[in-house]
């Protein structure tokens, strides 16, 4: 089940999408769902799902791979467009049993919402497939450097995001071990209802938890021995640099945003 | 004071951790490190030796100035530890490979992660890419500079953990216990590394460990019990001494100590064995001389 989770990994190919600095993806992918909101026709979904096409087809992530992400919010997806379809009030009625009202105005949002998150998910999902961890962090601390004027600490985020991206696979592998230790010792996990599982799980948190207060220690005392001392007068092994395609890649992001701007402005039904 | 100041010193440094009640009264005083002196020259090989609980790490802390003394001074390179201007440097002269390989590693690719010292010292971008390289291909880890650390066994981890120290230029490598956590063949890597190192490139090694087959080739042995430096020499000497060995917990080598027991026995071995080689060029001697 969670190796079925895409959503979150970095599909490593070489492509333009790839190769483009991490700030040109966090700025687009941001843009991008704002353009998601800009619209409210199908003529909207269309230019939207041809910009992405475009996108997917240029990053050669295969689109199987990118759709599989979908089956994490399957249960949220049809959530939403139930509730969209069944609960909208509107003049155009279909048919009513109970307390549901199905009506044109109630379809017609249903199948938006669910479109919507569909892009939603596909896209911003498209940018962690795109990108490395420390890509994204690199990105994220230059992209936000600013806010350091109002002292948001950009620098340790950055760093805590990366450490624990770092950590996660051994704090994983360190949870394997330490629930088969207690397997070992005839613990369950397996069986029982929803409360008892969970309380089956506090034997695990607790060693685990000390463990990565421990190692959180141990490596704050070897960041110090290698004089690590926060983000001032740091230089970088791997700065970012702006090249061609990434001014290219901002000019796209312009015409695209650009576009709907204009036609929400020009065309009313838009 | 001053004139003849050794590379490293320390002089009658006493660490005391101090437990407090719930109130903040002081209600156990434990002395970890008690009264020691030791004095190492630069390029030299020390090991300082030790049963758990003996004070050694709480020492080997002093010398990059991550604890302060209670009492007494320690020196590096002339630089009193206590000295706040000058804790970076000092943690630059004195680099510190730690016990345990998986949390001291930062990034998420090796080259990123040894490339993390030199980033601190802010040395720019191409230097520290030269640095990098230089310091993978001391400890024979180059080929492995875009993987992950994660997929890495334990000796490689340490060896890229002292590549980390080598890029910041080190004068002195401090290793605290580098093998207690992995097996016999990556404690061999890490310990012809840091030979390697010592010879080569000329950076004072202090080891820091409990087996003694590690301290073999070291120029100066220190043996630490309850925070006291009980025993000083060459291996040799140090060595020679099985029974005093044995009471502050330590084993000495296999073939040293099976050399001490034929010895016991009557057999005309020499005073102290270190090596295989050296038992067995014994042992050959000792029959040609009975034929």
């Amino acid at each position: 089940m969670i190796r079925d989770i895409t959503i979150g990994q970095y599909y490593p190919v070489d492509s333009v999408i790839h190769r483009l600095d991490p700030r040109v993806k966090l700025l687009g992918t941001l843009l991008y769902i704002v353009s998601l909101f800009l619209f409210d026709s199908f003529a909207g979904y269309l230019l939207v799902a041809l910009f992405l096409g475009g996108v997917i087809l240029s990053s050669k992530v295969p689109i199987r791979f990118i759709v599989k992400g979908l089956k994490a919010i399957v249960f949220l997806l049809l959530f939403t467009v139930a509730f969209n379809v069944f609960f909208t009030t509107g003049d155009h009625v279909i048919g009513k049993w109970w307390i549901f009202t199905l009506t044109w105005e109630g379809l017609r949002l249903g199948a938006f919402m669910g479109l919507r998150i569909i892009l939603l998910i596909l896209g911003s999902s498209l940018m962690t497939f795109t990108t490395t961890p420390k890509g994204l962090t690199d990105g994220l601390e230059t992209g936000l450097h600013p806010l350091n004027k109002i002292k948001v600490p950009v620098h340790e985020i950055a760093m805590m995001m990366s450490i624990a991206l770092r950590f996660i696979p051994i704090l994983l592998e360190e949870t394997d071990k330490i629930m088969k230790a207690q397997t070992a010792r005839g613990a369950d996990f397996e069986t029982g209802n929803f409360i008892k599982k969970a309380k089956a799980l506090i034997p695990i948190f607790v060693p685990l938890f000390i463990s990565a207060f421990r190692r959180a220690s141990d490596l704050a005392m070897a960041m110090e021995a290698r004089c690590y001392s926060g983000g001032a007068n740091r230089t970088k092994m791997k700065p970012l640099i702006y090249r061609k395609r990434d001014y290219i890649g901002y000019g796209v992001l312009v015409c695209y945003i650009g576009a709907f701007v204009v036609l929400n402005i020009l065309v009313p039904w838009f | 004071m001053g004139n003849k100041m050794s590379f490293i010193e320390s002089r009658n440094l006493v660490h005391e951790y101090k437990r407090h009640d719930e109130n903040g009264n002081i209600e156990q005083v434990n002395r970890a490190v008690d009264d020691v002196s030791i004095s190492v020259e630069q390029g030299d090989f020390v090991a300082i030796l030790g049963h758990n609980g003996s004070g050694k790490s709480t020492f080997a802390k002093h010398l990059n100035s991550i604890l302060l003394p209670t009492e007494g001074t320690v020196w590096v390179n002339g630089m009193e530890t206590r000295d706040e201007d000058h804790l970076w440097d000092i943690r630059q002269t004195a680099g510190m490979v730690f016990q345990n390989p998986d949390n001291q590693i930062i990034a998420s690719v090796i080259e990123e992660d040894v490339g993390f010292g030199p980033e601190n010292l802010g040395v720019p971008t191409e230097e520290i890419w030269h640095r990098v390289e230089t310091a993978l291909k001391a400890v024979g880890m180059y080929e492995y500079r875009t993987h992950s650390p994660n997929k890495l066994s334990g000796g490689q981890k340490q060896r890229i953990a002292i590549a980390g120290i080598m890029a910041m230029k080190p004068k002195c490598i401090i290793l605290d216990e580098p093998t207690a956590m992995l097996d016999p063949n990556g404690r061999k890597e890490v310990i012809s590394t840091v030979r390697k190192l010592n010879k080569e490139e000329n950076v004072t090694i202090i080891l820091i460990t409990h087996y003694m087959d590690e301290v073999i080739n070291a120029d100066h042995v220190y043996v630490m019990d309850h925070g006291k430096v009980v025993m000083e020499g060459t291996p040799r000497t140090i060595f020679k001494e099985v029974e005093t060995l044995k009471k502050y917990r330590l084993d000495v080598p296999q073939v040293t100590e099976l050399a001490y027991e034929l010895r016991k026995q009557g057999m005309k071995l020499p005073e102290v064995v270190l090596t295989k080689e050296e038992l067995v060029n014994a042992l050959t001697k000792l029959e040609k001389a009975e034929n």
